[in-house]
């Protein structure tokens, strides 16, 4: 417990956090090491989990018919892993998959969205993390939506 | 004030893209004086016009000029042959000011092409790589087939410069970064006191890498973007490059992220 609490808490994501709130969420936290092309879910099953990347990267990616597997965005170390455990209908919106030998934290989402019932400080603070994650992503997005470099001098 | 193109002759066509050619260059005449890093010449299409082209790497008195289709004179330099002749007048402007300081960390970041202007720092940066700290080129791309000088990347991570790829939108070729050039920099070593900082893209795109780069301590005293505006006379004449107090083909392209941040905000000038 005391090594993935030390892990956990050198992690960006819960740099707001008490010593006490990472240590609950601790609680609820698998170090993991997945090798490099793991496939970790596919789009539309059960999203019960989230990750927190320490080292390497992984691809989020959609399956278009006749094109295959299209990566969407890669994500990096101190980067979070899915989301879609937060929200019913908690299915997976794209498929994701190692790139490199990924080490990350593996929280389970069902224990930790029973923990934020019973400490909605913590809650809070996780809920804040998670759209400061949205809202990153979304501006990420928009500006690739601008298509920037088609207009290019 | 010479303004008479010196004329040169098509030594080679290179293509880099599907719309993007690098034209080697061979004096004719009495060649321009050699080019600094970042300056640009104005490029002459006999007959259909003439544009701003930045430089991407001189051999003597041998340039190198990457140039996108989009209109009609860069259209017409792009189906250039070897033993063509066109017209050059430069080198004008300011340049990337390189050496930077010995032991500095470099970040470079070019956005599609970007890089062509830069071409010249990573080759110096190369070139002195004992001079230097750290040193990373961040390259933005919209596809995987639209990244230029691909081939050079070896030699550049060979002589010890860290180069970072993204794309906007991946094909299943593409194994490598998807997404917005401003997440390369994530794990990024920058010293924020002892480095500077080259942006060349679209202007949105400088921006947000200059935005990026203060959120990671960088100040923007230590940041240079280059700028592009209509360059007609070259000389700070005709004020068609005018940016507010600025004349970019005299005061630019390349300046102080400092002195345009606010500048680069604005809607109209």
């Amino acid at each position: 417990m005391d090594a993935t609490y030390e892990l956990l808490k050198a992690h960006p994501f819960v740099g707001s956090m008490t010593a006490y709130e990472v240590s609950r969420l601790a609680e609820h936290t698998t170090p993991t090491l997945f090798a490099a092309n793991t496939r970790l879910f596919d789009e539309g099953r059960d999203a019960e989990t989230f990750w927190l990347i320490r080292e390497g990267h992984v691809r989020l990616d959609a399956l278009i018919p006749g094109r295959g597997p299209v990566v969407v965005e890669t994500l990096g170390p101190g980067s979070v892993l899915g989301w879609s455990w937060l929200f019913p209908p908690r299915r997976w919106h794209f498929g994701a998959q190692t790139i490199s030998a990924t080490h990350a934290l593996q929280l389970d989402g069902r224990a930790v969205r029973d923990l934020c019932d019973r400490m909605p400080e913590l809650g809070y603070k996780l809920m804040t993390g998670f759209l400061q994650v949205v809202v990153d992503r979304l501006q990420n997005t928009r500006i690739r939506l601008l298509d920037l470099y088609g207009d290019a001098t | 004030m010479n303004l008479v193109p010196c004329r040169y002759r098509v030594e080679s066509s290179r293509p880099e893209t599907a719309d993007t050619v690098s034209l080697t260059l061979v004096p004719v005449d009495t060649p321009i004086p050699p080019p600094l890093p970042g300056q640009f010449t104005m490029l002459y299409a006999f007959g259909i016009g003439e544009i701003p082209i930045s430089v991407s790497g001189t051999t003597g008195d041998k340039l190198v000029q990457t140039i996108r289709a989009v209109g009609a004179v860069s259209k017409q330099l792009t189906s250039c042959r070897p033993g063509d002749i066109v017209g050059v007048r430069g080198p004008y402007g300011t340049d990337w000011g390189v050496p930077a300081p010995a032991g500095a960390d470099l970040v470079v970041i070019a956005g599609g092409i970007g890089l062509a202007p830069l071409r010249p720092v990573i080759r110096h940066a190369v070139a002195a790589r004992d001079r230097y700290r750290h040193v990373a080129i961040l390259i933005g791309s919209r596809t995987p087939a639209e990244l230029l000088f691909t081939d050079e990347y070896a030699d550049w991570r060979r002589a010890g410069v860290e180069v970072r790829t993204t794309v906007d939108r991946a094909d299943t070729s593409w194994s490598g970064h998807v997404g917005v050039v401003t997440t390369l920099l994530d794990g990024l070593p920058v010293d924020p006191e002892e480095s500077a900082a080259f942006v060349c893209g679209p202007e949105v795109m400088m921006r947000l890498s200059a935005e990026a780069l203060i959120d990671a301590g960088l100040p923007a005293s230590k940041m240079r973007v280059s700028l592009e505006r209509n360059m007609r006379c070259g000389t700070a004449v005709c004020g068609h490059c005018q940016l507010g107090p600025l004349l970019l083909c005299r005061d630019g392209p390349v300046v102080g992220y400092d002195h345009v941040a606010a500048l680069m905000t604005c809607g109209e000038l």
